[in-house]
C-alpha cells in the first residue's frame, strides 16, 4: 500500500464523509429494500429452478433434441420352400401443405411430371386451402429423390412401404393383399395380420445445426420387424392346380370353379386356387366376384361326393356291408311325393357298387336305415355346418340343418348330396377320413414340421379302408370317374354332379366336382375340383372334374417324388368305359 | 501455492482439451455408425428388392413358358419314365 505523506488514512466506517447526521431508519430500509429484493430472487430462481423446472427443460432439449420413428416392416409370406409370395419394399408418399407451397408455374409442371399427374389438377390440390394434402403415395424411391432435388417450399416426403406379390393371380386368394396403409385387407394377409404386422420402434437423439444426427439421447426402443410366415403351400403344385383349372374352366365355358390340394398326412394345404382371380398388384377395376375365395367362402350342393359319407355310417352302424345287395330297380324311388331317381336304372347293386356306379337311389335306401340323428352327428364330425376357422375372411358353414327337422325325403336327398351345403375345402378335409384310417385331419395353413397330428376318430380303420377300396371302383372302369385314373397310381375318388338351386328350384345348371386321393395304398394327397356350370355340353363330374383332377394329382404326385403303387401302364381310353351311363 | 496453483489450472486446461476432443472424436465415430447402419438398411431393403425379383422371375409359369419355347422341353410321356428299383423295406406297393 502506498502512504502519502500529510495525509491521515482512515477507516472507511470513520471516513469524516460519514459524518452526516442521517435518520438511522433510512439505512434499515435500505437493509430491508435490499433483503426484499434477494428475497425475490431466490424465490423466482426456486420457481424457475424447481417448480417449471420440467417446462423449461423441455423447451431448452427441443432446440436440439429430436424423437425419431424407426419403421419396421411387414414381414413376408413365403410358400414352404421359402419363395416369396408377398414381400414388403420402402416407397415415398409425397405430400403438401398448400398454404406454404408457393410454387411458379414451371416448378409445378416439373412436379407434374415426375409425379405423372396432370397439371391443372396438381395445381387445383395445391390451391386449396387444405392444411396437407398427399400429392402421391406409394411413389418409387428413385422419383422421390428427383422430386425431393426440385427443392420445392411446402412439399414433404414420408416413407412408407408397398406389398408386392410376385405370383400375382396364381396365389391371389391365399395370400389376399394389404390395403395402402399396411393394413392386411384378404386371404393370408388379413388372417396372419397380428403376426405379420411390425412394431415401430424410436430413439431421441441430438440434431447439429445441419440436421446431422450427433448423439443418441436416452434409451433407444428398437423396431419389430413383423414375422415372416411361412405357408404349408407349394407354389409349383399351386401352379399346376391353377393352370390345370383355368384350362379346364376355358374348355368348359365355365363360370367358376376352384382346386384344393391338402396333404391327407398333415393337413396342409399345399394348394387352393379359384377362377376368376385378379392381380393383387393391380387392383384398378375388381369385381366381387374375382376377390371372392370360393374355395372358402362359397357353398354348393355337393351331389354325389357325399354317399361315401352316407355308406360309411351304415357299414359302422353294422347296418350293411360292402357286399349286402341293394336293390335299385327300378332307377326310381318314391319317397312321399316326392321321387327319386337313377339317370339310367340299375337293378340289384352291391353297397360297393352303388358307390362305383353312383346310385341315388341305392343310397337312399341305404340312408333309410339310419336314424337321422346318427347321420346328422356324421355329417358334424367330418365338418359339414361348421366354419373350417383357418382365419380366411367370409369363411363360411355350409348348411346342415338339424337332424330334428328332417323329414324322411330330405335325408333321402341328404344321402347324395342335395339338401346340404358344403364348401369345397370342407368337402376335402372331410375325406380325409377315407384317405387316412378314418380320423378327420386339422387343416394348416402353414408349414407343419412336427409329425401329423392325429384328428378325430370318425370311423373305424376297418370301415375307412372298405369305403377306400370302393372310391377305387369308382374310377376304374365300370365306375363314373375313369378319367381321374392317373397311369402308375392307384386313385381313389367320387364324382359329384348336382343341380344348382336358382330361384328355390333346380335349374339345368350344374356344379360338377370330384374329390379324390392317391395313392391309394398309402394316401398322400386329397385333390377336389370344383367346375361351376361347365356350359361346352359336358357337365358330368366324370368328365369335366374328373380330368382336371388326374392332370393336377399326377403332376403333383411325380413333384413330390411319391413312389407309384401301381404298373406303369397306359390307362384304358374313355371310349372303352361306359361313362355315361351313370349318372351322380 | 501460486505455483500449485498455476500447476493445477494447467492440469484443468488439459483435461478440458481432452474433453474436447474425445468428445469430438465420439462424434465422429457416432457418424461413421449412423452411415453404416443406414448401408445396412439400405442393404436389407436391396434384399428384398433383389428377392423380390428372384421369386418375380422364378415363377413357374414363366418357368414353364421358357422351358416349352426357347428349349422345346415337354413333360415326358408315363411310358418313356424309367422307374428306379425301390431299396429293401421302402413304402408299401
Amino acid at each position: 500500500m502506498m502512504r502519502f505523506k500529510g495525509k491521515v488514512s482512515h477507516k472507511f466506517a470513520e471516513s469524516p464523509l460519514l459524518e452526516l447526521r442521517m435518520p438511522p431508519w433510512r439505512s434499515r430500509l435500505m437493509a430491508l429494500l435490499i433483503l426484499g429484493s434477494f428475497v425475490v430472487l431466490i424465490g423466482r430462481a426456486f420457481y424457475l429452478q424447481i417448480v417449471n423446472t420440467d417446462f423449461l427443460q423441455e423447451k431448452g432439449e427441443s432446440r436440439y433434441r429430436r424423437d425419431i420413428e424407426i419403421t419396421a416392416s411387414r414381414g413376408r409370406i413365403a410358400d414352404r420352400h421359402g419363395d416369396v409370395l408377398a414381400i414388403s419394399t420402402p416407397m415415398k408418399s409425397i405430400w403438401a401443405v398448400p398454404p406454404a407451397a408457393t410454387l411458379t408455374a414451371e416448378q409445378t409442371r416439373q412436379l407434374a411430371e415426375l409425379l405423372e399427374t396432370n397439371v391443372q389438377q396438381l395445381a387445383r390440390k395445391l390451391d386449396g386451402e387444405r392444411p396437407f394434402v398427399f400429392l402421391g403415395r406409394q411413389i418409387p424411391p428413385a422419383v422421390a429423390e428427383r422430386v425431393a432435388a426440385l427443392k420445392l417450399p411446402g412439399i414433404g416426403q414420408d416413407k412408407e412401404y408397398r406389398r408386392f406379390y410376385p405370383t400375382g393371380e396364381m396365389t391371389a386368394h391365399m395370400v389376399g393383399f394389404t390395403g395402402v396403409d399396411d393394413k392386411g385387407l384378404e386371404g393370408v394377409e388379413l388372417a396372419f395380420h397380428g403376426q405379420l404386422l411390425g412394431q415401430p420402434g424410436s430413439r431421441s437423439v441430438i440434431k447439429d445445426r445441419r440436421g446431422q444426427i450427433v448423439e443418441d439421447v436416452g434409451s433407444i426402443k428398437p423396431p419389430q420387424d413383423g414375422q415372416d410366415i411361412r405357408l404349408a403351400l407349394d407354389s409349383k403344385i399351386q401352379y399346376l392346380a391353377y393352370s390345370h383349372l383355368k384350362q379346364a374352366i376355358a374348355d368348359n365355358k365355365a363360370q367358376a370353379g376352384g382346386v384344393v390340394v391338402l396333404d391327407a398326412r398333415s393337413g396342409e394345404i399345399l394348394a387352393l386356387a379359384n377362377w376368376p382371380t385378379y392381380n393383387p398388384n393391380n387392383r384398378e377395376s375388381l369385381t366381387g366376384s374375382q376377390l371372392r375365395n370360393r374355395a372358402v367362402t362359397d357353398t354348393f350342393e355337393p351331389g354325389s361326393t357325399l354317399k361315401p359319407f352316407t355308406i360309411a355310417q351304415a357299414m359302422e352302424s353294422g347296418k350293411v356291408r360292402f357286399d349286402t345287395i341293394i336293390n335299385c330297380a327300378p332307377g326310381r324311388l318314391s319317397i312321399g311325393k316326392a321321387t327319386i331317381s337313377d339317370a339310367h336304372p340299375h337293378g340289384a347293386l352291391t353297397v360297393a357298387q352303388v358307390i362305383q356306379k353312383s346310385s341315388n337311389v341305392g343310397a337312399a335306401k341305404i340312408a333309410a336305415m339310419l336314424p337321422s340323428q346318427k347321420m346328422w352327428e356324421m355329417f358334424d364330425a367330418v365338418g359339414f355346418g361348421q366354419v373350417p376357422r383357418l382365419g380366411f375372411p367370409g369363411e363360411v358353414s355350409g348348411r346342415l340343418r338339424p337332424w330334428k327337422t328332417w323329414k324322411p325325403i330330405e335325408q333321402a336327398t341328404m344321402a347324395y348330396g342335395h339338401g346340404i351345403s358344403v364348401s369345397l375345402i370342407q368337402l376335402a378335409r372331410a375325406y380325409s377320413v377315407f384317405a387316412r384310417d378314418g380320423d378327420l385331419v386339422p387343416l394348416s395353413l402353414t408349414r407343419v414340421d412336427s409329425p401329423a397330428p392325429r384328428g378325430m376318430q370318425v370311423f373305424s380303420p376297418q370301415t375307412a379302408r372298405e369305403v377306400r377300396a370302393m372310391l377305387e371302383m369308382a374310377v376304374q372302369p365300370g365306375g363314373t370317374a375313369p378319367k381321374a385314373q392317373i397311369p402308375g397310381y392307384r386313385v381313389a375318388g367320387k364324382t359329384g354332379t348336382a343341380h344348382k338351386l336358382s330361384g328355390g328350384r333346380y335349374a339345368n345348371k350344374y356344379v360338377s366336382s370330384f374329390v379324390g386321393f392317391a395313392p391309394a395304398s398309402e394316401p398322400r394327397l386329397i385333390v377336389a375340383v370344383m367346375i361351376d356350370e361347365a356350359a361346352a355340353g359336358q357337365y358330368y363330374g366324370g368328365l369335366v372334374a374328373a380330368p382336371v383332377f388326374a392332370a393336377v394329382m399326377s403332376s403333383a404326385l411325380r413333384t413330390l417324388g411319391v413312389a407309384p403303387d401301381a404298373p406303369l401302364e397306359v390307362a384304358p381310353g374313355p371310349t372303352k368305359s361306359p361313362i355315361l351311363k351313370a349318372r351322380f | 501455492m501460486a505455483r500449485l496453483n498455476v500447476f493445477l489450472l494447467l492440469a484443468v486446461v488439459i483435461c478440458s482439451l481432452g474433453v474436447v476432443t474425445s468428445q469430438h472424436k465420439a462424434r465422429q465415430l457416432f457418424q461413421a455408425l449412423e452411415v453404416q447402419q443406414e448401408r445396412a438398411r439400405q442393404l436389407e431393403v436391396e434384399f428384398g428388392q433383389l428377392q423380390l425379383e428372384l421369386s418375380t422371375w422364378g415363377t413357374a409359369p414363366r418357368i414353364e413358358k421358357i422351358a416349352v419355347e426357347k428349349l422345346g422341353m415337354h413333360t415326358p410321356e408315363i411310358e418313356a419314365l424309367p422307374l428306379a428299383a425301390k431299396p429293401a423295406g421302402g413304402a408299401s406297393r
